[in-house]
């Protein structure tokens, strides 16, 4: 437990950040976020903008499967919708960027309503299957729907736009993207401080007593739906920004195994969790790949060597950290913090 | 006047009939106790009030008005009618105080934008929310030192005090308690028996509880009906419903009398 960090109002003692130590570390993130484009190299700051799209959607994953306990495979699905909606609107519209990505996020939104309208009924593997069934009709409808998907060629789209700037570049991007991800986990986390998150987590947790509390469960099953999907479309519509190439391959189903991985190692119904997966599951295969160059030199066959390893040693660390921790990389940074709390004194 | 009116309710599952003809009244402002050996309906009455069970007979009347069958476990909270569970049905992982907030769930408005935004209106209400809690809640049941603890750290009578909690933040206008003091020892029974009689007294709500503690039934109700094999037996005043021969042949099955003054009456045996 904490200790001296009494409370003079009831506002201070619902706050996201409660003592001055967790507001100065968030600061330093984000001056961090603000610097790093600046000092970056091209790598990296295209490593920037995927994990802040991975993060936007792992939150939003995470909404839903890890608060409200409906595991869904359809993630990569509703990206997808966000993602065409954005292409096709700025290839037939001149709407502007801002217009387009809130689009996507509604189409999306509306979209993971129907595919959560089975949930009422169906839970936990048969929800994951119905969520499947609903990624591969997706799928189907971006290949065969040409006259508005573009078939199997996709959609190319011309780089957005707003007030004279063009976002081309990655370093452009990265401005658009990590500000909207640092935005959407905040309002996360205010959901998580009012009464529709608790309804949500009611739900996860024991659906029966949800129900005698006057918590409506279709309702809050739908919307948690309807606000997962929403952040899987803004996603996607960044993705379509950032490739500026869309096609029905972008979004596999492996990528809804992905997120689904992401908000599992990060640690489930945590938003802390969600952005340490997402990074993680977006970082680790590419220090992998930095390291089998880095050994090259000293091993002229490393490569050979290396490439059907990492996506092995990339499932251990997986297993590993399932084993090890159970509760996700979030509870490993709690455990860090806890030692720290009374340090030097105890530990 | 009674409050809640039950009249000829039946439900059965299959072949088997849990609750027959059942009629009983709760008196406005009592506490109103059933009670009845193992497997006599308690719980599938309860279940049938706060509707999870839909009987396939009879009417339960809330204030004068015929609670349909249409009408769902939600909106009969919203309409005032809170309860608790014999095996506690709290949320496991969340904090006291989240457990408790829950409970207030049906008279919050907030929207999904304004949740999303925070600051501004449902930010206000969170905030009146807590308070009311704090000041009206937690400070009754003495439950203020556990307020950020996760429920399942807590000890099986603290948790029952919890779900109390909740049930109270419903702003009920009936309580329906399900085994309030069970696997309790005896400090912690006094102490929800003080709780239960306060809640009628100060907040005016009614209670309606399911009890196999007899010295508690006794002590505290107003009313009791007495269910056996999903019928009742009788209703009454606690001092008639002690000496009713037919609750005596219920509990026991026998004529042995003796055993059952000791067994419904224990300030009696003592005295």
């Amino acid at each position: 437990m904490r200790i001296g960090d009494a409370k003079q109002t009831y506002e201070a003692d619902e706050a996201i950040w409660t003592t001055s130590t967790q507001k100065f570390w968030f600061g330093l993130s984000l001056l961090f976020l603000l610097v790093f484009p600046f000092m970056a190299d091209s790598y990296l700051l295209y490593l920037g903008c995927l994990v802040g799209i991975a993060v936007i959607s792992t939150t939003g994953l995470n909404i839903l499967t890890g608060f409200t306990g409906l595991i869904s495979l359809g993630q990569a699905g509703f990206m997808g919708v966000g993602a065409y909606t954005v292409a096709w609107l700025s290839v037939n519209t001149g709407l502007p960027f801002p217009v387009t990505l809130l689009l996507a996020g509604f189409m999306a939104a509306a979209v993971g309503i129907l595919v959560g309208l089975p949930s009422l009924r169906v839970k936990g593997l048969y929800l994951a299957i119905a969520t499947l069934a609903a990624s591969v009709f997706l799928h189907f409808i971006f290949a065969e729907w040409e006259s508005v998907t573009g078939g199997m060629g996709g959609l190319s789209l011309e780089p957005a736009h707003l007030f004279g700037w063009s976002f081309q570049s990655d370093f452009m991007m990265y401005f658009v993207i990590v500000p909207l991800a640092v935005l959407m986990v905040l309002a996360a986390a205010n959901v998580f401080r009012t009464r529709i998150g608790r309804a949500f987590i009611a739900i996860r947790d024991r659906d029966i007593s949800a129900e005698i509390l006057g918590i409506d469960l279709l309702r809050y099953k739908l919307m948690s739906f309807a606000l997962s999907s929403f952040y899987a479309g803004i996603a996607g519509g960044l993705f379509a920004y950032f490739y500026r190439v869309v096609t029905p391959e972008s979004f596999p189903l492996s990528m809804s195994i992905f997120y689904l991985a992401a908000v599992i190692v990060g640690g489930m119904g945590n938003l802390l969790g969600g952005i340490l997966g997402a990074a993680f599951m977006t970082l680790v295969p590419e220090a992998l790949k930095l390291l089998t160059s880095a050994l090259t030199p000293f091993y002229p066959n490393a490569p050979v060597f290396m490439s059907p390893m990492l996506e092995i040693i990339f499932g251990a660390l997986i297993v590993g950290f399932l084993i090890f921790e159970p509760h996700g990389l979030a509870e490993i940074w709690h455990r860090i913090r806890r030692f720290f709390h009374l340090w030097p004194f105890k530990n | 006047m009674s409050i809640l009116e039950i009249s000829n309710l039946s439900l059965s599952f299959g072949g088997v009939k849990a609750l027959q003809e059942v009629s009983f009244r709760v008196p406005e402002n009592t506490i109103t106790t059933i009670i009845g050996p193992n497997g006599a309906g308690k719980t599938s009455l309860f279940n049938c009030i706060s509707g999870f069970y839909k009987p396939q007979q009879g009417t339960i009347s809330y204030q004068g008005q015929v609670l349909s069958s249409g009408i769902k476990p939600p909106r009969r909270a919203a309409l005032g009618l809170a309860r608790t569970f014999q095996n506690i049905a709290l949320f496991r992982g969340m904090t006291v105080l989240d457990n408790i907030k829950l409970g207030a769930h049906v008279h919050m408005k907030s929207g999904l934008l304004s949740a999303l935004a925070y600051f501004g209106p449902a930010r206000r209400e969170e905030i009146a929310v807590r308070r009311n809690i704090e000041q009206r809640i937690i400070d009754f049941l003495e439950i203020d030192h556990i307020r950020r603890q996760p429920v399942s750290s807590l000890s099986y009578g603290l948790q029952k005090r919890v779900e109390l909690a909740r049930a109270l933040a419903m702003q009920p206008t009936v309580l329906m308690l399900d085994e309030p003091v069970a696997g309790m020892n005896r400090e912690e029974k006094e102490d929800m028996a003080r709780f239960i009689l306060d809640i009628r007294e100060e907040w005016d709500i009614t209670v309606l509880m399911v009890e196999h503690d007899m010295g508690m039934v006794m002590d505290i109700s107003d009313h009791i009906a007495v269910l056996n094999f999903g019928q009742v037996i009788t209703e009454g005043l606690p001092a008639d419903v002690q000496k009713n021969p037919e609750v005596i042949k219920a509990y026991l099955g026998n004529s042995d009398i003796d055993s059952l003054r000791k067994k419904l009456n224990p300030e009696g045996v003592a005295a």
